[in-house]
């Protein structure tokens, strides 16, 4: 078995989670995460502003155009920070959609698009529809192309901050084959866009509706990009939020553990029974497993075989042990953990999420054994 | 301090090390070989084992970088490491004198005399000497720090009584690496401990073999009725016993003193189980192909290859920042258990062939895989069991308060 991943770093990877750790821990407190879920928008305009001048949303950009010229293995300690701390942005969505645009991307749309996402514009991807199907070629939304209009239809789902998108990168069928197009936000008619109650309050996630949107025919990628941009947005999609999920499993962790080291029950600090100790040093076992993964997909990253092995793993175990650590988490709460309180909760919905939209750790390891064993 | 190797030359050494071990490794003298030095049940494994270690001693691929002075090869451990990896790739069979060469050789080597030095470590290299472990008692296995056995100051002699168990080796060894109670009104149980070089072919001292739940022996239990030992055998001090049995495990990790090389433990290769999967058949088809086996497979190859990585992580103290006694202080816990439970994933593909056992024609393997499993088990319960395990993470890495 040579597609096993390997494991290393690189100096802006760790400059990075420095600069990531103490930024997003900041401005990312839990009382303003929980402001957030009450606002619209669901999150703070001028924070993006920051993560823009910052340049995180240029990291993995070439430099041609205007981005910073590194990888998605230094993008992994941004997103692993954010998802430590619960900081909700477009930021994985609207890196997930340039990794879409390098891979499938004309020089023209590259040139177009790629500068303003690296200069702080909001983009995402709409993949999912009504199947509920985490194939990303088996979609029903279709194009037919016209005297150089396309015009699209169907609905599309779990579209992350649609609202806030400039661009939006759809997955349709024409000609039964599957097409990217790119969509301006000016260009979906009034009630496009429905707000859909997702799981993850801290999260903001439309329906689009794609009936009688017309696009220029040169708004789709090039028809021979197909395959590899579907495995590029499986894959980036898979590290961002494997990275995400892995970050938020500490941050469970960690507060499981303070309550364990504080709350007292029976005379005694509850940390102290073994019927809770056990099974948060096998959690954060698990954890650290899918820490290490998700350093070997940074690394791996980009390597033919070998990249999707370790991305596989990194979101199958990070998506595991986020789950199980989560769920422990609101049991070993006692009642606190039964209340909207409780920052548990949080944690489990997302972990939720993350698993809704990448497929969950059972269908990486499905989707592993076909590189491992076959 | 030996000088460090020009790639020239440690390209040199590593192909001489790769020649002689393909040269002079045996891997089926045509009885089974042990697959860790807890296992060595017959006489005849024992003579071949330790005739290969000297072998190996002699053709400078043990202790390559332990002191010339004392019977070591000098040189930098890089030209050790090269000799393992060249072992490895022959799958040789192991080095017998695990308490010798990773605990007692280490420990003198730091802190002994110079006549401790010059008398122990030459014989223990080409096991000559083979050394054994005094640590657990019948009645006090994981609270090692209660040790009960009786050293009483006689003279210039320690009478001892008392006795010792799970003692790999008890009754071939030469010498026992013990620790003993000298002080009965210690302030605590700790403080009442000594530690002592001793040697077992003295009156007083007696063994029963163990016959362990795979049918083998291995493990003996000592017994110690007035046994007499020259007070010299004290090593570190009356009082000192506890701080030199936890320096032992220290040295493991191979601080302080270079690793002797060589392994003492056959690391189970994943990808044999792999194969035995890819082999076996389930519904006339192949096994893999069977979705809940194929998914715990997959699952068991994330688990190892976490583990593996793990490894090269524990050396990057960039990503070591949040918990660093985290990897090194789970690694124990993770790695026994993640072994027993592939080994008991290994039957159930056997099928009909899970019922035979080791000794019939039938056994898939000649049984191997059965007594990897229920060998697995001295992993997950010595050196500290996993509940135990699970208490030092708790405690030592993520400050959780202490069971009571």
């Amino acid at each position: 078995m040579d597609n096993l991943g390997t494991i290393g770093t690189t100096e802006e990877q760790i400059e990075l989670m420095d600069v990531a750790t103490n930024f997003c821990r900041d401005k990312s407190p839990i009382d303003k995460v929980r402001k957030l879920i009450d606002d619209e928008l669901g999150y703070d305009p001028g924070i993006w502003k920051e993560i823009g001048e910052l340049g995180w949303l240029a990291i993995a950009i070439p430099e041609a155009h205007d981005g910073v010229g590194l990888s998605m293995a230094e993008v992994v300690p941004i997103a692993e920070q954010m998802g430590r701390n619960l900081m909700s942005t477009p930021f994985g969505s609207t890196t997930l959609a340039a990794q879409a645009l390098l891979a499938g991307g004309s020089e023209a749309q590259q040139a177009e698009w790629l500068p303003k996402i690296a200069a702080g514009a909001v983009a995402t991807m709409a993949l999912r529809e009504a199947n509920g199907d985490w194939d990303l070629a088996n979609i029903d939304c279709s194009a037919t192309e016209s005297g150089g209009t396309v015009t699209l239809s169907g609905k599309k789902q779990l579209v992350l901050w649609a609202d806030s998108a400039e661009l939006i990168i759809a997955s349709v069928k024409m000609d039964g084959a599957v097409r990217f197009a790119l969509i301006e936000r000016s260009q979906l008619g009034d009630g496009a866009l429905r707000r859909e109650t997702v799981i993850d309050e801290t999260a903001r996630s439309y329906e689009v509706t794609l009936d009688g949107v017309t696009v220029p025919a040169d708004a789709l990628f090039d028809a021979s990009r197909t395959r590899e941009t579907l495995e590029k947005i499986e894959l980036a999609a898979g590290l961002i939020h494997a990275a995400e999920m892995t970050g938020g499993a500490q941050a469970v962790i960690d507060y499981t553990l303070e309550y364990l080291k504080t709350r007292k029950q029976f005379g005694k600090i509850i940390g102290s029974y073994q019927a809770l100790k056990h099974p948060t040093v096998n959690n954060y076992v698990e954890y650290e497993k899918a820490r290490t993964h998700l350093y070997s997909a940074a690394h791996s990253w980009g390597e033919q075989g070998r990249g999707e092995v370790a991305v596989r793993m990194a979101a199958a175990q990070s998506h595991s042990s986020y789950a199980t650590a989560a769920d422990r988490a609101i049991q070993f709460h006692g009642g606190f953990g039964f209340t909207h309180d409780c920052d548990a909760q949080l944690h489990r919905r997302k972990a939720i999420l993350a698993g809704a939209l990448i497929g969950d750790a059972a269908y990486q390891r499905s989707k592993l054994a076909s590189l491992l064993f076959d | 301090m030996a000088d460090k190797p020009s790639s020239a030359e440690l390209k040199d050494y590593a192909e001489q090390a790769d020649a002689w071990f393909k040269e002079n490794t045996v891997r089926d003298p045509g009885f089974m070989l042990p697959l860790t030095f807890m296992e060595v049940s017959t006489d005849q494994q024992y003579d071949f084992l330790r005739d290969w270690q000297r072998k190996v001693y002699e053709a400078g691929y043990l202790g390559a970088s332990w002191p010339k002075e004392y019977g070591g090869g000098g040189l930098h451990s890089d030209y050790q490491r090269a000799a393992t990896r060249a072992m490895k790739k022959y799958d040789a069979p192991i080095m017998i004198n695990a308490i010798g060469n990773g605990w007692a050789g280490p420990l003198i080597l730091d802190l002994g005399t110079e006549e401790q030095k010059q008398k122990y470590i030459k014989p223990m290299l080409s096991a000559e000497d083979i050394w054994c472990q005094g640590f657990s008692e019948p009645e006090n296995g994981s609270d090692l720090g209660n040790a009960q056995l009786k050293a009483v100051k006689d003279g210039d002699e320690y009478v001892l009584n008392g006795s010792k168990i799970w003692t790999s080796l008890g009754d071939r060894a030469k010498y026992m690496i013990l620790l003993a109670r000298t002080d009965f009104d210690a302030p605590n149980k700790y403080a009442g401990l000594s530690f002592f070089l001793n040697p077992m072919d003295i009156d007083g001292i007696t063994t029963s073999r163990i016959k362990k739940l795979t049918g083998e022996y291995g493990f003996v239990q000592t017994f110690f009725t007035d046994a007499r030992i020259s007070a010299d055998c004290l090593f570190g001090g009356e009082g000192n016993g506890w701080s030199m049995a936890m320096k032992t495990l220290e040295y493991e990790r191979g601080a302080k003193v270079k690793p002797v090389g060589g392994y003492f433990v056959k690391e189970l290769d994943v990808m044999e189980i792999v194969e035995l999967a890819k082999n076996s058949v389930r519904n006339g088809k192949p096994l893999l192909d069977d979705p809940v086996m194929r998914d715990k497979m997959t699952q068991y190859m994330i688990d190892i290859q976490a583990l593996n990585l793990n490894n090269t992580r524990r050396r990057m103290p960039q990503l070591m920042q949040d918990r660093p006694m985290g990897l090194p202080l789970m690694n124990k816990l993770a790695r026994t258990e993640l072994i027993r439970e592939l080994t008991e994933f290994s039957l159930a593909f056997q099928g009909t062939k899970a019922g035979y056992y080791v000794g019939d024609e039938n056994a898939v393997d000649d049984g191997y895989w059965h007594r990897s499993y229920l060998n697995s088990f001295s992993a997950t319960i010595g050196g500290g069991t996993s509940e135990i395990q699970r208490n030092i993470v708790a405690e030592h890495a993520l400050g959780l308060p202490k069971t009571r």
